[in-house]
């Protein structure tokens, strides 16, 4: 059986996260083996994914950690966490 | 959300803070700050109000930890926690976030990929460039909030699927359809503007 190169994309997310059933994921894998460009629409994606896991795109603001504890810090000293 | 090399018994840190030895709190944060404060900046799209959120949503957990339940997994828990708190802060209507006006694509449609023939990587390094990141930003910012949401908890924050589930309050099936949409979508817009900035010429054939 041959699928097509639609029928290939609704199955990229699945494909990268290794969650599809054997066949399917047979089938995805002898289309990407012919198919230069959904090959390009996987390496893409993936190396997307890549970039946007990247702790450098979104950076924290500076001091955040220091601001947070020490407010933490503060408060912790007039509220006891709820026993109830 | 990687935690430290050093084993961590977040049952018994929940424990000693309850016992009364609050300090634990600080050590039991730590490995979340920054997820608390992405899921917040995801919803409120603004430095500040993310940074408020992110601490109010500390304080709400550690005045309410008698109540979480152990077969929770904290992490899950506190992002719940922030992304309500984010919520009710939006509908207090103390921020304004232009959301886009056309509405989320219906959740069967299909978004096709952007078609590209001689795709190549863009590696890590075009990161240290402002504009990269800018672009990498904008995209994300721009996703219906329903899809960013998933998109950042499973492959930013790196959330099994189960757990993203549990902080959304959405099914298993939701959390993979939205994913997908939402990687397309990234796909879609990202690959031709990437593809422009790579900074990769041919130099290994000079008369191209």
């Amino acid at each position: 059986m041959v699928i097509e190169c639609k029928h290939v994309w609704d199955h990229i997310s699945g494909y990268l996260d290794d969650t599809l059933d054997a066949e399917t994921r047979a089938l995805v894998q002898n289309h990407l083996e012919h198919c230069e460009i959904c090959s390009a629409i996987l390496d893409s994606t993936r190396n997307i994914l890549i970039l946007t896991a990247d702790d450098r795109v979104f950076e924290l603001p500076l001091g955040y950690s220091e601001r947070l504890h020490a407010r933490l810090e503060e408060e912790m000293k007039t509220i006891a966490p709820d026993e109830s | 959300m990687t935690v430290g090399a050093d084993p961590r018994d977040e049952a018994q840190m929940i424990a000693a803070i309850l016992a009364g030895d609050t300090s634990h709190f600080h050590t039991l944060i730590r490995p979340y700050e920054r997820s608390v404060y992405m899921m917040a900046l995801s919803l409120l799209k603004n430095e500040a109000e993310a940074e408020d959120v992110a601490q109010e949503a500390f304080l709400k957990a550690f005045r309410n930890l008698a109540g979480f339940r152990a077969d929770a997994k904290f992490s899950t828990w506190l992002i719940a926690i922030t992304l309500n708190e984010a919520r009710s802060r939006l509908r207090r209507g103390r921020v304004v976030v232009m959301e886009s006006l056309d509405r989320p694509p219906d959740e069967d449609g299909h978004v096709s990929p952007a078609l590209l023939r001689d795709w190549r990587e863009i590696p890590s390094e075009a990161l240290e460039r402002s504009e990269v990141r800018g672009i990498l930003q904008e995209a994300i910012a721009d996703l219906p909030v329903i899809y960013r949401e998933v998109f950042l908890l499973r492959d930013v924050e790196e959330l099994s699927v189960n757990e993203t589930s549990e902080a959304l309050g959405i099914t298993v099936a939701s959390v993979k359809v939205r994913l997908h949409r939402a990687r397309m979508m990234l796909q879609k817009r990202l690959a031709p503007q990437l593809k422009q900035v790579s900074p990769a010429k041919r130099r290994w054939f000079p008369w191209l």
